[in-house]
């Protein structure tokens, strides 16, 4: 079972098995999703219809972390185990990471202003993810600065581990300092303050990110391992 | 205990160490990653007058003067324990009104006198429909001013 995740053959043919369902759930979970944040979730007491542009925002933050959490369990595989598939995921994924990071930045900057009245701040946690971006960026194209590409993806992987130290800053920046963002709302230790019937099209929207992201990710995966095996 | 055990151990071990330099370094300069002061910690501050500075705080109930025509405003933030009194002109953003949370970037002028350029506004974490907001206020359950 767990040969999946590290050995490039047997992914590929669980790469075949899982692609058509992915792309089914995430079709249905993009249309409920939408429809579900769009008409059916009331709006806010105090953000009034401005609130809809959550279900964007925070799912692709949450992805955004979980996908350089993934890259850095890999490199510690790749590094620890010599197993090149680390590797591969790392170059795989870096770009769809920096993509999510997009997406939060753009939508958080466009709900920043009619909320708060800036598009942008310094504050901790703005600044700390606009890092995690600078990080992704750098990321993809470490592994192309030298000639020798097996010296590049190992710097690039110890690039990943060392950045990993930004993830927990980025989630208790709001608790550690004073921002301008508001404080986490669903991981508290009390119950999550967000009403269920905002919940629901959150929940759906993360699912859609989630089988959307990983449907990418195995399609690049799975085009950079048979790459590979061109080349040898 | 194999070489691969044996790397993992240092890479882990290493990640720790830099994680802990850092963490080192963030909480030892804390004071110097504020984006704003409470007015309490403005009072305790060593800032002078006229120092560029932001402070945040929730806009006192029923301290709100407006001049409509020339659009300046003055309130009075608190954070329940001490009290600065805001001066402002220019366009307030949406959320601005009495209890709200702000942000707000000016100069000192005095003590607990302070001149606004410019005013962000906080929502808090808490989301929730407008019709339950209703509800609750008819049962009086609803303890928030606005």
């Amino acid at each position: 079972m767990i040969k999946i995740f590290i050995n490039p053959g047997k992914f590929i043919n669980f790469a075949n098995f899982v692609i058509k369902p992915l792309i089914f759930i995430s079709i249905i979970s993009f249309i409920i999703g939408l429809i579900f944040a769009l008409y059916v979730s009331p709006d806010d007491y105090q953000q009034g219809s401005t609130v809809r542009i959550m279900y964007i925002h925070v799912p692709s933050a949450w992805l955004a972390m979980l996908t350089f959490l993934i890259m850095t369990i890999y490199s510690i595989i790749a590094l620890a185990f010599k197993t090149p598939f680390g590797f591969i995921v790392n170059s795989a994924v870096a770009p769809i990471g920096a993509t999510f990071t997009f997406i939060c930045l753009f939508t958080g900057s466009l709900w920043g202003k009619p909320m708060w009245g800036t598009w942008w701040v310094w504050d901790a946690r703005l600044t700390s993810v606009a890092l995690l971006f600078v990080m992704y960026l750098i990321i993809i194209f470490l592994k192309k600065t030298t000639n020798n590409i097996n010296l590049g993806e190992k710097i690039t992987s110890i690039f990943i581990i060392i950045c990993s130290i930004n993830l927990p800053i980025i989630k208790f920046s709001v608790d550690w300092w004073n921002t301008l963002h508001q404080p986490a709302s669903i991981s508290k230790i009390s119950s999550p303050s967000i009403d269920p019937s905002m919940m629901k099209p959150l929940f759906i929207m993360t699912i859609f990110f989630i089988s959307i992201g990983l449907l990418i990710a195995i399609i690049r995966i799975k085009a950079e391992i048979l790459e590979r095996k061109k080349i040898i | 205990m194999s070489i691969k055990y044996q790397r993992l151990i240092i890479i882990i071990f290493s990640l720790i160490l830099i994680a802990s330099a850092i963490f080192l370094i963030l909480f030892n300069s804390k004071k110097n990653f504020v984006f704003f002061l409470t007015p309490t910690e403005l009072i305790n501050s060593d800032k002078i007058l006229k120092e560029q500075i932001r402070i945040g705080g929730y806009i006192k109930t029923k301290s709100l003067i407006k001049q409509k025509n020339n659009n300046y405003y003055e309130f009075i933030v608190t954070d329940k324990e001490n009290e600065i009194k805001v001066k402002y002109s220019g366009i307030l953003p949406d959320l601005f009104r009495e209890g709200q949370g702000v942000v707000i970037e000016g100069k000192i002028m005095g003590k607990n006198e302070f001149l606004a350029s410019r005013i962000f506004t906080k929502h808090d974490e808490n989301y929730m429909p407008a019709s339950i907001k209703k509800q609750l206020k008819q049962k009086n359950y609803w303890n928030k001013e606005y």
